[in-house]
């Protein structure tokens, strides 16, 4: 039986979740709460699955897997090498944890009626990127892409408010859009290549990086891809998304999507376009890094100017999401280390803030940052998380937001791109500036009377408990940053040392 | 230049669908012609992908009788079967899509966006699941 699984274990990351997803309603037939276990074993099994994929990974190498038994020209390689199955276990952590915080604020936020709907399309949500993460096949990770993005527009639109419908229908245009750019890319690619599989692309395309087709690819995979990640001036979907979703939603969205369209953005310039070759006198390394601290800097200027702390939330994220991609285009060990481990640091920080407001939000039914004034005497224990997680984001020492930045930094002044550096310090100042804002309304200001401050609402213990595992985590790493550091320092070394044109 | 642009007409076919199917969404108010949009802008790329896989003289990639058509040239089947799994794609989407202005239309009695922002400017936060 474990040998079964060791042996399938690429393949049973998803096959879980697509099993998962089509019980999940069928047992609400039966009892509502049963599909609720069932989406809970489900991200519960391929958690452990996916913490063996990272083990065994480290120890013995990449792992690949042959569907149906056909070799990798032909047919689809499911493989996981360091750098995926270590997302893969960031991502199902993520997952699991917004499960088992959704038992108390699902029952709040969504009707009874719709849960086990919600439960299932939740699966799909998180099998579709267990899919592209952990598939080798260009076309494969096309059809994820739009499972999961199919998933996510279902999953907005189970918003409380009735504007959740529409920023799930802007979602789902620019997001169409976007999948609709790669998958031109990837027919260029074809065209000049008649492969799909990343190793053989990579290898039939060298030499073939002069030609139009190839810099028309990707120019159009680049570009869909940011939308996906919401990079600056492409980020217009992701605000409203994030908003008007419900709670375990936000969280698990914020700690997973974006990052998994980074990582495909990684994935492909590292594996299949050779970033650091500069071909055809583009120097692409210097474009995207340009890009991203624009992301970085307008993400967090726009953030100080919002009134409603999910959506300043979302800005912020639009922000992070430029320190991902800013580390991994340095090509660099350092900035490469520092980019992935600011995919698990930024998915733990974002996910437990967004709890936070969903807990916010489940006492007072608001979260505008005006509501919260004096919320630190009624709440001290989740404004304390919050105060934490403020400090995590800003990056302070001792939590993980420092660690990140500080290989970032490192990798910044050994290759030599200075301009980073007052780029992630203003940065960091201007994070400062809007959560401390926050902060003040929420520990110093005298709350005014407006009849919710002495409702009997108390937080559930299952959305309290995962946030504070979060925050634990946040500080845990922050002082013994040496297992997510020495793990990412390895994929960096795989990704950027496995360039055969280098 | 003539011969030039009659040579790869389907190509330019596939470039002027999707303009005009970029201009439907990014132009247009009303919710259903931005999905309709969308529509023609996805399909501009199924028709791109059929015209990668076309060989010149090849016929329908089915096979009859073995041993007489022993030397068809076909056409190669791959895109054709890639495009098949977009087309799925893009039909779920549309399905989504048509499924969120129902919602819509129900709860502000408007399908075009511009009206949508202001009712929900002046009575936000109706809470009408």
């Amino acid at each position: 039986m474990i040998d079964f699984f060791t042996a399938h274990a690429p393949v049973l990351a998803i096959v879980f979740f697509i099993f998962g997803a089509l019980t999940a309603p069928v047992l609400g037939k039966i009892n509502n709460s049963l599909s609720y276990y069932c989406a809970l074993i489900t991200t519960a099994l391929s958690f452990v699955l996916s913490v063996y994929l990272l083990v065994s990974v480290y120890n013995n190498g990449p792992l690949e897997y042959f569907l149906g038994g056909w070799k990798p020209p032909y047919g689809i390689e499911y493989r996981a090498d360091i750098l995926n199955s270590f997302i893969l276990s960031v991502v199902s952590f993520v997952s699991l944890l917004s499960i088992i915080y959704g038992y108390g604020s699902i029952k709040a936020e969504i009707h009874e009626k719709r849960r086990p709907a919600f439960y299932s399309v939740y699966l799909l949500f998180i099998g579709g990127m267990m899919g592209i993460l952990i598939t080798n096949d260009i076309f494969n990770m096309y059809v994820f892409l739009e499972i999961t993005s199919l998933a996510g527009y279902a999953l907005i639109a189970m918003g409380r408010t009735r504007y959740s419908y529409m920023a799930s229908f802007n979602y789902l245009i620019l997001g169409s859009i976007g999948a609709t750019f790669f998958l031109i890319g990837i027919g260029y690619l074809y065209m000049q290549t008649g492969t799909l599989n990343l190793t053989d692309l990579a290898q039939r395309l060298q030499g073939h990086f002069d030609t139009n087709v190839v810099l028309v690819a990707i120019a159009f995979i680049i570009v869909g891809l940011m939308l996906k990640m919401a990079v600056f001036p492409l980020h217009f979907w992701l605000p409203d998304a994030y908003t008007y979703s419900p709670s375990v939603i936000s969280a698990a969205m914020a700690g997973t999507s974006t990052k998994v369209a980074a990582y495909l953005l990684i994935r492909l310039m590292y594996t299949i376009f050779g970033i650091q070759a500069g071909f055809s006198g583009i120097n692409f390394s210097g474009i995207i890094i340009v890009i991203s601290s624009i992301t970085i800097l307008a993400g967090s200027i726009i953030a100080i100017s919002q009134t409603d702390l999910k959506r300043m939330l979302a800005f912020s994220s639009i922000g992070q999401i430029g320190y991902v991609l800013i580390g991994t285009a340095m090509v660099n060990k350092y900035a490469f280390a520092g980019g992935l481990l600011h995919i698990l640091n930024h998915a733990m920080m974002k996910t437990a803030l967004f709890m936070v407001a969903g807990g916010f939000f489940y006492k007072l039914t608001s979260t505008k940052i005006n509501n919260l004034k004096g919320m630190g005497r009624q709440m001290p224990f989740t404004s304390t998380m919050f105060l934490i997680l403020s400090l995590s984001m800003v990056g302070i020492p001792l939590t993980v937001g420092f660690i990140s930045k500080w290989y970032i930094v490192l990798g910044a002044a050994q290759s030599g791109n200075w301009i980073v550096v007052p780029v992630i310090l203003l940065s960091s100042l201007l994070t400062a500036v809007y959560f401390g804002r926050v902060i003040n309304t929420l520990f110093f200001k005298e709350s005014e009377p407006s009849g919710a401050e002495n409702l009997p609402v108390k937080m559930p213990y299952s959305m309290i408990g995962s946030t504070a595992v979060l925050v634990f985590l946040c500080v845990f790493f922050g002082v013994f940053a040496y297992l997510p550091a020495e793990i990412s320092l390895k994929a960096a070394e795989s990704i950027i040392g496995a360039m055969p044109w280098k | 230049m003539i011969e030039f642009i009659a040579d790869k007409y389907n190509f330019w076919i596939a470039i002027v669908l999707m303009m005009i199917g970029f201009y439907a969404i990014i132009a247009k108010h009303n919710l259903v012609k931005k999905v309709i949009g969308l529509n023609i802008f996805q399909t501009s790329v199924f028709l791109f992908y059929i015209s990668i896989s076309k060989v010149n003289g090849g016929t329908a990639p089915i096979i009859w009788h073995p041993e007489e058509h022993a030397k068809v040239v076909y056409d190669n089947p791959l895109p054709h079967v890639l495009i098949l799994t977009a087309i799925v794609v893009s039909v779920s989407v549309t399905a989504v899509a048509l499924g969120i202005i129902v919602k819509l239309y129900k709860n502000y009695g408007s399908i075009e966006d511009d009206e949508i922002k202001i009712r929900e400017l002046k009575e936000p936060e109706l809470d009408s699941k």
